[in-house]
């Protein structure tokens, strides 16, 4: 991809004459480079040239230092690549069509980067989604125009929802061709707008890079979200001069980053006076990487946390102060001390219509509540809160803590203490206990046991419905980045596409996949891009031959009435996996529930992707459960039915 | 409480950027009255002005997604402050007979100019805020009425209050 390159060196002229710009040159032109422009150039043409390129200044390191930037003149396909590779994006996940197909023509002669092949372009989109979220870089996905575009929309409306930064790059019609109902044309800009965090149409190609730049630091800044790159074929293949600038200035976006001082020290005056507080966190501690410091100040304070479901692995579980998950599938403790709690910390979550119920319930009890999150819209939108603070929720926390350490009060250990004794009151309700003597595998029991066989080390992903209750429920996670789903859309089909590109990003780790077979036939075909790429995620299916989430719902509130829940017609699963060259397992009994777990996660099978199918209880229902609509202490539990 | 709201905003004269603050209004189901845009001095940015009803909880939660949205530099809630409105209307009446005067009276009173005259019509230009153009319509016969367009609201604050980079 190199041949047409050429090299620009500027440097002051105070190193005029130096050797090293003469060796430098000199190694350059060894490597088979093609100097399109060579010589001393000063500082206003270059300033110039950047200015051209989007920058408006470039520091010159030192005055004495060789500045130089490696410039070419590059087709539109080549700066994507580039650009793609200067971000160090390890792996870009994709699937080919015609309006990429210059991209794929580089992709093809460059080795920077990992492209993965998926099936469907909604997993390419699923697998960037959840290489970002366990690794905390930016994913990236490559798709084709029109129904390339459309198959991404579900994987960029998932990614939204749940803040991940990823960048999807899609091929667009020529741009002559633009609004003319083109072959595979979409609106692109148009269809995705309400589920990205930004997008981009590139109409001229000396705005790609610094788009592809604009594109990575939106997608990864104040609160992260999808952005899409649309580039028109034609554009592709135009040529430029290419030079990817460090960073571009946006007027129109800066998040806020630092949390207010004033409303800092309110908000730590307040948890010190707190007589029965409570740390609610959400998915925010987990993408902001402030787990750390959530753990140092609930354990400083003595306070109980609760995680969202997003949140899970933000704190310990395993840790005394966990109250577990809260909201609608929540513990009882975790729901009856968010009702009745005096002081709310609420940490990079967003009060939502699963986590709160009934607004209207949840405000009948009177409490005051400290609000941290980096994005201002969260705040005061379903839930009025006392005190608001925008920032970036690591750089808030730890603001927190200083001035907690410095404070000379501490908080009423008397009120805490019988604070404690009311929650383990309501902990003692064992609100997840289940029959560990049915003759029929209970779900429960097989979460249970994958936590113990994989030491509760593993990165958990799943799909959407009872299995992903139970997986929150009983998989105890103590670390962040550990558990991967789809909470804000709930999109069935995510659980494989995550499990590759949890499994790329960590290749040393154990993956798993906990899911249904109704949601593990959203996306099955990737059980094919896993062969390919011998992707060994052990795949837990929980089968119940329904609908399982639908099944309770309309046991609970449709009179039994099991409107199109039954799973007619399902394929053997072991034959299934065994026909992608996978290993494929059914467990009907419970007691060989732990061996085949321990055997899928066995160093003889540790390079095999294993589907274990078990057939679980057709019954099982999620508990405790608040019906939509009610309020948070209004639990069914498993015991009252 | 449910009021009338002018939200001001400058964003980037970008395209795709008015749809993306009308696609913001129609995705959260806020109201939206009516929305002028155009290029300010600077080509570069677009001013926007958007009438909104809706609560004070609304209100803030709007004013939060726009912020949000990356094209958008600045936006304020003009109604927070002394402001000034304007909206220009063009309204195309029959002017026969007795009516031709009184019509021409009617848009005087109203300091409307009228920039277009044929036999039986005259085209008449009044600009004032929101109310006093509905008044103007008030006053005149509504069978006399041919046609009428306008503009939105426009605003801007009064005195050192003002909106920009």
């Amino acid at each position: 991809m190199y041949q047409n390159s050429g090299v620009l060196v500027v440097y002051r002229k105070a190193v005029h004459g130096d050797s090293r710009i003469a060796l430098f040159l000199f190694t350059w032109w060894q490597k088979g480079f093609l100097f399109f422009r060579m010589g001393i150039r000063k500082r206003p043409f270059y300033r110039d040239f950047l200015t051209k390129t989007g920058q408006n200044d470039y520091p010159l390191r030192s005055t004495n230092e060789l500045i130089y930037c490696q410039f070419m003149e590059a087709t539109g396909a080549e700066i994507v690549v580039r650009c793609l590779a200067e971000e160090g994006v390890e792996f870009v996940f994709g699937y080919p069509g015609g309006a990429v197909l210059n991209i794929y023509d580089e992709i093809f002669k460059q080795d920077k980067f990992k492209h993965v092949l998926v099936r469907h372009e909604q997993a390419a989109v699923h697998a960037a989604d959840a290489y970002a979220r366990s690794t905390g870089r930016v994913g990236v996905a490559l798709v084709t125009s029109g129904p390339g575009v459309t198959n991404a929309v579900t994987g960029i409306a998932t990614a939204y929802m749940d803040s991940v930064p990823i960048v999807v790059v899609t091929g667009q019609v020529p741009t002559p061709a633009i609004g003319l109902d083109a072959f595979q044309e979409v609106d692109t800009v148009g269809i995705t707008r309400p589920c990205v965090k930004h997008n981009f149409l590139v109409k001229d190609v000396k705005d790609l890079a610094a788009t592809m730049k604009k594109a990575f630091i939106i997608a990864a800044t104040g609160r992260p979200g999808p952005v899409v790159v649309d580039v028109p074929k034609d554009v592709t293949a135009h040529i430029t001069d290419f030079i990817y600038p460090d960073t571009v200035e946006m007027r129109s976006y800066n998040p806020v980053v630092k949390g207010h001082s004033g409303q800092l020290k309110r908000a730590v005056q307040m948890l010190l006076d707190a007589k029965r507080p409570m740390v609610y966190a959400g998915g925010g501690v987990v993408l902001g990487d402030a787990a750390e410091q959530l753990v140092e100040l609930a354990r400083l304070l003595g306070f109980p946390v609760t995680n969202t479901l997003m949140g899970l692995g933000g704190y310990p579980a395993t840790d005394k102060q966990n109250l577990g998950m809260l909201g609608m599938h929540g513990t009882y403790e975790a729901n009856m001390a968010m009702q009745h709690c005096d002081v709310l910390l609420a940490v990079g979550a967003r009060f939502d219509d699963r986590v709160i119920g009934s607004p209207a319930h949840f405000a009948r009890e009177q409490r005051s509540i400290i609000h941290v999150d980096v994005d201002p819209s969260s705040i005061s939108k379903r839930v009025k809160v006392d005190v608001p603070i925008v920032g970036d929720v690591k750089n808030v926390l730890t603001d927190m803590l200083a001035l907690l350490k410095q404070a000379k009060d501490r908080p009423d250990a008397g009120a805490l203490n019988a604070w404690w004794a009311q929650i383990e009151l309501w902990r003692s309700r064992n609100c997840l206990k289940y029959n560990k003597q049915s003759p029929i595998i209970k779900p429960q029991y097989v979460v249970e046991k994958l936590w113990e066989v994989t030491k509760g080390d593993a990165f958990i992903t799943s799909d959407v419905g009872q299995h992903q209750m139970w997986a929150a429920q009983y998989y105890k996670f103590d670390k962040p980045r550990r558990w991967i789903n789809s909470g804000g859309l709930g999109t069935m089909g995510v659980g494989l596409p995550y499990a590759m590109g949890v499994q790329l990003a960590h290749p040393e780790a154990q993956v798993a996949c906990i899911t249904g077979e109704s949601s593990i036939q959203m996306c099955i075909q990737e059980l094919s891009t896993c062969k390919q790429y011998r992707i060994p995620v052990k795949i837990v299916t929980l089968n119940n031959r329904y609908m399982g989430m639908v099944r309770q719902w309309q046991e609970f509130f449709y009179g039994s009435r099991y409107a199109e829940s039954y799973m007619e017609s399902l394929p053997d699963f072991v034959k299934l996996a065994e026909a992608y060259g996978h290993v494929g397992m059914r467990i009907d009994k419970p007691e060989d529930v732990e061996a085949a777990l321990k055997e899928a996660f066995s160093p003889a099978l540790k390079e095999r992707l294993v589907f274990m199918d078990f057939q679980t209880d057709q019954t099982e229902n999620v508990f405790p459960m608040v019906e939509g609509g009610k309020g948070l202490s209004e639990m069914i539990l498993a015991e009252e039915l | 409480m449910v009021r009338r709201h002018i939200i001001s905003l400058l964003m980037e004269n970008e395209a795709g950027a008015l749809s993306r603050v009308a696609g913001l209004f129609s995705a959260r189901a806020y109201n939206i009255e009516s929305l002028t845009v155009a290029p300010t001095e600077d080509a570069t940015l677009s001013r926007m002005t958007i009438v909104t009803v809706g609560s004070e909880d609304i209100i803030e939660q709007i004013t939060k997604q726009l912020n949000k949205l990356v094209d958008v530099i600045k936006v304020m809630d003009l109604t927070e402050g002394a402001h000034i409105e304007r909206e220009l209307m063009l309204v195309k009446v029959k002017a026969v007979g007795v009516g031709r005067d009184e019509m021409k009276r009617t848009s005087d009173i109203f300091r409307g100019r009228i920039i277009d005259v044929t036999e039986a019509t005259y085209t008449i230009e009044l600009t004032g805020a929101g109310s006093k153009l509905d008044a103007f319509l008030e006053a005149i016969d509504s069978a006399s009425i041919i046609e009428t367009v306008r503009t939105g609201a426009s605003g801007i604050g009064r005195g050192e209050r003002s909106l920009k980079v």
